[in-house]
């Protein structure tokens, strides 16, 4: 009897026990399915839509496909189409580097205007008990949230060369340029103001001098004009977006560190480098790295504006990469031109992830820890 | 020293009104608002002005938004091409791209955050690493990849590679983590099935998510211009954004036409503007999700 009742009661407190267990098991059976099952359809379009292309293209560039039939039926060549544009001096290798070029010239512009103008932007309409705070913000933000087409025509109208740019730089006597019609870099027009170079007859030591089958004096040309268009309308439409993560981080800095500093009688410029700007340092490491990692891809632009003329000045490694594919039918070299500029967008994140590693993580986190206890020690201070 | 506790215990921004400087800083910084404000609205409204004037007067009077004469030549025209029919196309394409994201991007969050499957870290990791994917890289890629499933040239070419969207997944995933399982468990225990679970009780929590992918991926398939000109060749096909281009380099590039472009350009910005004007705090959100792209 009693040891009915002693195993009846093991069984009745094995139960609760075993029965989650069995119950969990065939939870995680059903599970899986379903995870698998709820997984799949996003998993598999990306396999098929990223992954796979990816794969596709790296065999491509790798290929003599020439655009018809199968690619997979095409036939392996080696390297020859990353030697043929970066090897050996001709058309196809002076067009990369002509782009690879204006494209530096116009991530070293974007980047940091763009970053400094969002923080200013943001520095201000963050501003308490500022009037129109939600007018300003709405008026910097949206032309991010606007098709890159109908920008493009409007900026595309407004550098007309009797457009509404040179209407204004008229106001100041200048005569402004026909803005995507001119080809003349913006370097050359420095350095040949400044009195250094002739550009009717540039230096021998310049043009004797080559990188990837294009001179020295072609290097430093600069910007041209019809760039500095593309220039300014990509710092204008993206300077929104980072206002808004600037903003973001703005305002989960704690108030009481800012004000401590300025209590303690730090200037507001002081109390902006010592206490804001580590503050910001992420923000501003991810707002340089997403422009770095965007400015090297356009081709929304390029393609509205200019097609990369005048004079090949516009052209941009994106754009390169889908002319010499669909228009010239090299699809090899496309391919090829696109892993060049992938590898470039690689390498600039992994050089910003390495900088923006963990000595600045440490470093930003040991300074607001200090900046913390400071004003804690102040306010102590202040009771005391 | 009592003089000292009192000003401590001054809200901070009533501190520099004291010397002055302050408001000067003030008046400077509405300035420099103002500044940037006329740069940022002024292209708008010539936009508008220039889509209502006549050829010569756009060209005569860049600077001026308003029209000598306001006349409705240019949406009389656009009207009578195919720009209807460019319109449908986006609404058609940003539609079912938008449903599809919702749908598929919070189905994967959802397993991704509370499932537990195996092989569900490998799947997480590999579409992390995805979301770095440049998206100009693949151009050629992907009409490679249309090409080869015999979809070039369609609206299922157009539409289905858009719903690929690595960094929706990853938002609804964080967004999953985020709230409270025990709701759900409730369900599960109730008997609710895993999709019963998810769809009744999961997908309504998650609302403003939802609405945050909704509105992000609608933009984004409303104003995609690339892989539509690599998607398709038929200008029975054309979108807005595509269909609009051709206007800026196909026949009509060559003559200047500024209040046809104007009117286009502004009449495909009405859609994204109203639902930006509706939802702003949610594309404000999108913005700051988006960030962790990187």
């Amino acid at each position: 009897m009693s040891t009915v009742q002693s195993e009846t009661g093991a069984a009745a407190a094995a139960a609760p026990e075993k029965a989650p267990r069995r119950r969990r098991g065939g939870i995680t059976g059903g599970e899986n399915r379903a995870g698998w099952m709820f997984a799949a359809p996003a998993f598999i379009l990306l396999i098929v839509f990223l992954v796979g292309p990816v794969l596709l293209a790296l065999w491509v560039s790798v290929s003599d496909w020439t655009g018809n039939g199968s690619p997979l039926t095409a036939k392996f060549t080696g390297l020859d189409n990353y030697e043929r544009l970066l090897g050996a001096s001709n058309l196809q290798q002076r067009d990369l580097a002509t782009a690879l070029r204006n494209n530096l010239y116009y991530v070293v512009l974007v980047v940091p205007i763009q970053t400094v103008l969002a923080l200013v932007l943001a520095m201000a309409v963050n501003r308490k008990r500022l009037k129109g705070q939600g007018f300003f913000r709405t008026a910097f933000y949206f032309p991010s949230v606007t098709s890159s087409v109908a920008i493009s025509l409007v900026f595309l109208f407004l550098f007309t060369a009797s457009g509404a740019v040179n209407a204004i730089l008229a106001w100041f006597g200048i005569h402004g340029p026909n803005w995507f019609a001119d080809p003349r870099g913006v370097g050359h027009l420095i350095l040949a103001g400044l009195g250094l170079i002739d550009t009717a007859s540039p230096p021998a030591w310049l043009l004797d001098h080559q990188i990837l089958g294009i001179t020295w004096y072609q290097w430093i040309s600069g910007p041209s004009v019809a760039m500095c268009a593309l220039i300014v309308l990509a710092i204008w439409t993206s300077a929104g977006t980072f206002m808004l993560m600037f903003l973001a981080a703005l305002q989960d800095i704690p108030t009481d560190v800012e004000e401590a500093a300025q209590v303690d009688g730090a200037t507001k410029w002081q109390s902006f480098k010592a206490v804001t700007l580590p503050a910001l340092r992420p923000t501003t490491f991810l707002v340089i790295t997403l422009g770095l990692i965007g400015t090297w891809q356009v081709f929304d632009q390029v393609y509205l504006m200019s097609q990369g003329k005048p004079s090949k000045t516009t052209l941009t490694p994106a754009y390169l990469s889908f002319q010499t594919s669909f228009q010239d039918g090299k699809w090899g070299q496309g391919t090829a031109i696109a892993f060049i500029l992938f590898l470039i967008i690689i390498v600039m994140s992994l050089i910003q992830r390495f900088i923006m590693r963990d000595k600045d993580d440490a470093k930003e986190r040991r300074d607001l820890r200090r900046a913390r206890k400071d004003a804690a020690h102040a306010g102590l201070e202040g009771q005391l | 020293m009592a003089q000292q506790t009192v000003e401590r215990t001054t809200p901070l921004e009533l501190i520099p009104s004291k010397n002055g400087r302050g408001r000067s800083t003030g008046w400077l910084i509405y300035l420099v608002l103002i500044f940037f404000a006329l740069i940022y609205i002024f292209p708008f409204l010539i936009q508008i002005g220039t889509s209502f004037k006549a050829d010569a007067d756009a060209t005569a009077q860049p600077l001026n938004p308003i029209p000598m004469v306001w006349q409705l030549d240019a949406y009389r025209t656009l009207a009578g091409q195919d720009f209807p029919r460019w319109f449908l196309n986006s609404i058609i394409v940003s539609v079912c791209v938008t449903v599809g994201r919702v749908f598929f991007d919070s189905l994967a969050g959802y397993a991704l955050a509370r499932l537990h499957f195996v092989g569900r870290r490998a799947l997480g990791g590999v579409i992390v690493s995805v979301i770095a994917v440049p998206g100009v890289v693949l151009l050629i890629p992907k009409y490679l990849v249309l090409v080869q499933l015999h979809i070039y040239d369609t609206y299922a070419g157009m539409i289905i590679p858009l719903l690929a969207d690595a960094a929706g997944v990853f938002i609804m995933r964080q967004f999953f983590i985020g709230i409270p399982a025990e709701i759900e468990e409730a369900a599960r225990i109730d008997g609710a099935g895993a999709f019963r679970t998810f769809w009744s009780v999961v997908l309504p929590m998650a609302r403003p998510a939802v609405i945050t992918i909704t509105i992000v991926s609608f933009q984004a398939s409303w104003n995609e211009l690339a892989h539509f000109i690599v998607s398709r060749r038929d200008p029975a096909l054309n979108t807005l954004t595509s269909g609009v281009a051709s206007l800026s380099s196909g026949a009509y590039g060559s003559g200047n036409l500024f209040p046809l472009k104007m009117a286009a350009a502004l009449l495909m910005t009405i859609p994204v503007a109203l639902v930006f004007f509706s939802f702003q705090r949610y594309f404000v959100r999108g913005a700051t999700a988006g960030a962790v792209k990187g």
